[in-house]
């Protein structure tokens, strides 16, 4: 295998890997917290649909209606996929912190939700079958180069490795990456994510330290729901769909969770798990199909792998991944 | 009502001090059921005051408003002389109220440090918090005997550790007043007098200490005032010097007990149950239990003490039939008995082995189900209880339900009400009476009396010593050592999956027991 193609197929992979990591990184501080998140699909899904939406009419001339914007729609676009993830985020957090529902059956109707207002609304304001028109230019997030990386592409294996890998991704992947550290450190170094870590293992201990067990939850649902945002503002703005399509983030949302439970919940494993998922897709997408010589492994099976690898996780063969222990569990104080 | 005023135990030689913590008037109530009403108390600075009760007095929600965690529906709570309105945790903390739980709150994957910080960080980054825990830790194990690896996760420390951190959160709080509720229920008699020391050492310094406890005996021995509640009211506080164990029982249950188990010397017969070599490993490679063998004799009752964890439990699960042994053999009047997993509790009740589980509810008893239908379980295929066409006899279930209810005097008597809806002591009584009503030759009982109140304990203990007085074998499993010496005729005592030792109960006393439980043989040693 040539060493370009190397190349060519992790940075595929660190791109399909982004919205994965974001999400990823949203169900890390909501379960950490005690709150079961399955709705991140759905959040990443609506904030997808809500970065499109607003991202196209943002660069719509005045005369047709939109806002005639000629620079940082994109941007506009993420504020709108962060704020409709929030607003989910909060349904869920209500249902479930403040009226103690069952945090499953509150991620499931979000998801649904998700699912079909996205398409419902999208068809009612643009009328092309539940997709929002093409973006192009400033509406959606252009490749960054970073700098010297056309200066130094070819100095041996390390000039390809700069230029082809690490320069030329969109804001969002780069953004993507930062938040793994400064979760860890958010987590590991601070008041915050001492107390977010607690409630999550055992709510009582927070309660009777003297804080807040509701607001402590509600602020990691809170950050849930701006990370979903971003992972589902990459997929419209940031990927070759240039749009939102319908049921465009194809279950990410539920490897993204399994790519927690692989982790077991810690940030740069994370990281690394997401990537891996990344990779799988990255060379499912490459090769449609390997010949083995002996026999052909078929391209069904390369495109499964990501799903395959995800039902091994889940099965439990990879250690043991031991949840936050009060994860799931409403808050009550007992008597 | 007598109410303490003087400033008992209190070093200082000026003016009268206000009390460290004065009630006033107290209630709370959740829904229909009055919890605490109208409780006036005061507890003196610088004393260890003893709240006793039986399970559902009140204590625990009386110390929980002192705590914050519920809000009276009235009255005043006055702390050193201030009156302070505790609407949460928070404020509790701020006027200087520290709680040891009963269930500890500690957040297990966290190490000693990050506990003791939690909710009282300088700021909010948290090395120079964890620094300054650090020292102050240091100087609070110099002080009062209370060492702990600051850097150990306290889900690896034993149970008697992770208490010394719940003091050690409070004491860094610069709490003045402590509540401990409960403390020496998981605790060895070892860890139970270091306690003790550690609470003698607060108080020489100052501190204020609510001990709540069932224990009778630990209230006469460390306390200088006690009040007593029943039924959420606060019915009496007398000076510890001046009463007696006996006297406090009686207040109470509001009746006259006996602590005292009465029982005639026994009358042994042949031996009925063989253990031979037992071995059992966990899927985790543990050894639970290394070549345990004893025998059970006709007439007798064989207690078995040890704290929780040493191989007891193992024992009555596989006696019992729920679990499986990994080598050595069990017979009953000479025919072995199959230990295998293969085996069942259903097996074991036809040869005449009847179970008191040592976890009600995860084993006695189908919590969300009626008492009838709890009453027959695992009896239910009984000739009597079999109905036309196969089915279930109800009403003979019914009918054999009314009676035990009415022998065994559990309350309410409704046998429609659910088992989650009783009190500890008649969710036990049902248990009880289900095993011994069917008559077993052998009844193995596992922690009796846990979580039980002092009349249905009372209660407990004579159903126990009369089947043994009708020539039945009763292996008894108590963390209890009072209980063990109180109801035993012979004890043996496990340590680590082996029997340590074997005494008669005469013989010894709870020291000596105690060292056995602790894997130290007195005698070997002297």
């Amino acid at each position: 295998m040539e060493f370009s193609t190397i190349i060519q197929i992790l940075d595929s992979a660190v791109r399909l890997s982004t919205p994965l990591l974001l999400a990823c990184l949203a169900g890390l501080y909501s379960e950490r917290s005690g709150i079961f998140d399955i709705g991140l699909e759905g959040k990443m899904l609506a904030g997808a649909f809500a970065a499109g939406a607003m991202s196209a009419y943002a660069g719509m001339p005045v005369t047709e209606g939109g806002l005639g914007m000629t620079w940082g729609m994109a941007w506009m676009g993420v504020l709108a996929a962060v704020a409709v993830s929030i607003v989910l985020a909060m349904i869920h957090g209500f249902a479930s912190i403040t009226l103690r529902g069952n945090q499953l059956i509150s991620g499931v109707a979000i998801n649904f939700f998700a699912a079909g207002s996205t398409v419902l609304i999208g068809q009612h304001w643009f009328r092309s079958g539940g997709q929002t028109p093409p973006l192009s230019g400033a509406q959606r997030f252009g490749p960054i180069n970073l700098p010297f990386a056309d200066a130094v592409k070819d100095v041996p294996f390390l000039g390809p490795i700069y230029e082809g890998l690490i320069s030329g991704h969109n804001i969002l992947v780069y953004i993507a990456i930062a938040t793994v550290p400064l979760t860890s450190w958010l987590l590991f170094r601070t008041r915050f994510g001492l107390r977010l870590r607690a409630v999550g293992e055992n709510p009582g201990a927070v309660d009777t330290a003297g804080i807040s067990v509701v607001r402590q939850r509600y602020a990691a649902v809170l950050i849930a729901g701006i990370l979903c945002g971003l992972a589902g503002a990459y997929l419209s703005l940031g990927t070759s769909a240039a749009g939102f399509v319908k049921d465009m983030s194809a279950g990410k949302g539920f490897i993204a969770l399994a790519a927690l439970i692989f982790a077991k919940w810690r940030p740069r494993a994370a990281l690394g798990a997401c990537l891996l998922f990344g990779l799988l897709e990255a060379i499912g997408n490459r090769y449609q199909s390997i010949d083995l010589g002996a026999f052909v492994v078929p391209v069904q099976f390369m495109q499964a792998l990501p799903y395959i690898l995800t039902v091994v996780i889940l099965a439990g063969f990879i250690g043991k991944a031991i949840p936050p222990a009060a994860g799931g569990e409403p808050y009550v104080k007992e008597r | 009502m007598t109410v303490e005023t003087q400033t008992q135990g209190q070093p200082s030689t000026t003016a009268p001090v206000a009390p460290a913590i004065e009630l006033i008037g107290v209630s709370k109530s959740f829904g229909p059921v009055q919890a605490n009403k109208d409780i006036d108390m005061t507890v003196a600075k610088g004393a260890i005051h003893g709240i006793v009760g039986e399970n559902g007095a009140g204590k625990s929600t009386l110390m929980s408003i002192l705590y914050g965690f519920y809000k009276a529906d009235a009255g005043e709570i006055k702390i050193n002389g201030v009156t302070t309105e505790i609407t949460d945790s928070h404020v509790a903390i701020a006027s200087g109220i520290g709680m040891v739980h009963q269930h500890f709150m500690l957040v297990k994957p966290f190490t000693v440090l990050e506990n003791v910080i939690m909710g009282a960080e300088d700021g909010p980054l948290l090395r120079p918090s964890l620094a300054k825990a650090r020292k102050v830790l240091e100087n609070l194990a110099h002080e009062y005997e209370l060492d702990v690896d600051p850097d150990a996760i306290v889900g690896d420390l034993s149970v008697g550790f992770q208490q010394r951190v719940e003091i050690l959160k409070a004491l860094y709080r610069e709490a003045d007043i402590l509540i401990l509720d409960e403390p020496t229920g998981v605790l060895t008699p070892a860890e139970a007098d270091h306690l003790f020391r550690i609470l003698e050492n607060l108080k020489s310094q100052g501190k204020t200490i609510v001990l709540i406890t069932h224990k009778l005996r630990e209230i006469m021995a460390v306390t200088d005032t006690v009040s007593v509640m029943r039924r959420g009211k606060m019915t009496a506080t007398v000076k510890t010097s001046e009463t007696s164990a006996s006297e406090l029982a009686d207040l109470m249950v509001g009746r006259h007990v006996t602590l005292e188990v009465e029982k005639n010397p026994p009358n042994v017969g042949e031996t009925i149950l063989e253990v031979k070599n037992l071995c059992k490993t966990d899927g985790q490679g543990v050894k639970k239990l290394k070549d345990v063998s004893l025998q059970l004799k006709a007439g007798e009752i064989l207690g078995v003490a040890g704290v929780a964890g040493n191989g007891q439990s193992d024992l009555l699960e596989i006696i019992s039939g729920i679990s499986a042994a990994t080598s050595g053999e069990v017979s009953m009047r000479g025919e072995s008995i199959d230990l295998t997993d293969k085996a069942s509790a259903a097996m074991r009740r036809e040869r005449g082995i009847g179970h008191v589980p040592e976890d009600r509810h995860a084993l006695g008893l189908v919590l969300p189900f009626q008492t009838w239908e709890n009453s027959v379980f695992g009896y239910h295929n009984n000739t009597e209880f079999s109905g036309k066409y196969g089915l279930a006899n109800q009403k003979a279930m019914m009918e054999d339900t009314k009676k035990k209810i009415e022998k065994y005097d559990i309350r309410p008597t409704n046998p429609h009400l659910l088992a989650s809806n009783y009190s500890g002591g008649n969710q036990q009584k049902i248990v009880i009476a289900r095993e011994i009503e069917n008559n077993p030759d052998v009844l193995l009982v596992g922690q009796p009396t846990r979580g039980v109140d002092i009349g249905a304990i009372e209660f407990i203990h004579k159903q126990i010593v009369e089947l043994r007085d009708q020539g039945k074998a009763v292996l008894l499993v108590s963390v209890e050592l009072e209980e063990i010496l109180a109801l035993s005729d012979r004890i043996i005592v496990m340590f680590d999956g082996v029997i340590q030792g074997e005494r008669m109960p005469k013989d010894t006393n709870e020291q000596e027991l105690g060292m056995l439980m602790a894997g130290i043989d007195p005698e070997a040693s002297s």
